[in-house]
């Protein structure tokens, strides 16, 4: 059922929206050409804050420095019963949506899609956010350069996420 | 981040790589900026439609009371409410392209009330903690994974997920109603 609203719901939209302003008597295309060209505008504002943001999570990305985190952290999570599998998506969910899209399909892909980890690792990666690259894209886009308790509120609630996954996970299913 | 990653690959001697992928990032960025183009000129277009007919307003105000708590600093009826809500209603479908359009006019119409244009306001401190908390009812990408790699039942992680996801939006608002008592 939810899986059906998820398809249907862009042409559906699309269609009460039309419908509704032109029984309304909206001036259907202008407005539309209107609203168009505003997001147009905006688009192209956001482009070199886009870039840079992309450029800084690549790098970091790339030089593998998460495998290093993924080793100083280990014993920490070891303690608080974070499966030792699903560390590296837990690291790099809230830096990148498709590296962690290719982490949940290398550990379905390792461990089985029915499996515990397989099971925790799908919830999670549901669950979850891209944190940094939402918080710079969105803070970006304006200009704003204080993030205030964002960042701060954003990982602590991220971290307690995980913790209820592996809870639903181990007493739910 | 770039300082991070920079000195571990000069440690790791992975320097070539990041020549790369400064290239392929930046390109990327372009790229991922243009294909927002069209998305953005779609939706935003489709939503001036609505918001001429009075279909926004209406919308809007059925959830007025919950923006109202979540967001005392907009003041009534102001556009960045509905954009935000637009913004969650995207989200929780799944349209992430539409969301990021909504959720950008949205940012945009909170920095309007914005006295201080360098600092983020507690609006838009709460915009994004919901927003990062993960909105999204059904992960549509997990389930094809899933399906692909044999899953004797692919669907089975709907309900937890949106039980987890449920759970972490809630606690998510109480981090960031508390950090918003805590900074007064």
């Amino acid at each position: 059922m939810i899986e059906f609203i998820s398809i249907a719901i862009i042409p559906f939209m699309v269609l009460i929206i039309v419908l509704h302003g032109y029984i309304k008597g909206v001036d259907v295309y202008n407005s539309f050409i209107e609203g168009a060209k505003e997001g147009m505008k905006t688009s192209i504002k956001i482009m070199p804050y886009l870039i840079g943001i992309f450029i800084a999570i690549g790098i970091f990305r790339g030089s593998n420095a998460m495998d290093m985190f993924i080793d100083l952290l280990s014993p920490i999570t070891n303690i608080l019963g974070i499966p030792k599998q699903i560390l590296p998506l837990v690291l790099i969910r809230p830096i990148s949506g498709s590296g962690a899209l290719g982490v949940v399909r290398d550990t379905i892909a390792h461990y089985g899609p029915d499996s515990m980890i397989g099971k925790l690792s799908s919830i999670m990666m549901g669950s979850s956010e891209t944190i940094f690259y939402t918080l710079a894209v969105y803070f970006g886009s304006i200009g704003v350069e204080d993030y205030g308790h964002t960042l701060k509120a954003a990982l602590l609630s991220y971290v307690i996420s995980i913790f209820i996954s592996i809870f639903i996970c181990k007493f739910l299913i | 981040m770039i300082f991070i990653g920079i000195i571990y690959a000069v440690y790791t001697g992975n320097l070539g790589e990041i020549n790369n992928i400064i290239l392929t990032e930046a390109e990327e960025g372009v790229m991922f900026a243009i294909s927002l183009i069209g998305i953005m000129a779609f939706w935003l277009g489709l939503m001036n439609i609505a918001e001429k007919s009075g279909l926004i307003k209406s919308i809007a105000k059925l959830f007025r009371p919950l923006l109202r708590l979540l967001f005392p600093e907009i003041p009534k009826g102001h556009p960045a409410e509905r954009w935000i809500l637009m913004n969650f209603i995207a989200n929780m479908f799944g349209v992430g392209n539409a969301a990021t359009a909504f959720g950008l006019k949205a940012m945009g119409e909170l920095n309007s009330l914005n006295r201080d244009k360098k600092v983020a306001t507690n609006s838009m401190a709460m915009f994004l903690i919901i927003n990062m908390s993960s909105l999204q009812l059904v992960p549509l990408t997990v389930l094809k994974i899933r399906y692909d790699y044999g899953s004797s039942n692919p669907t089975d992680i709907i309900g937890p997920t949106i039980v987890a996801t449920t759970f972490s939006t809630i606690i998510a608002i109480i981090i960031g109603k508390f950090f918003e008592v805590a900074k007064r």
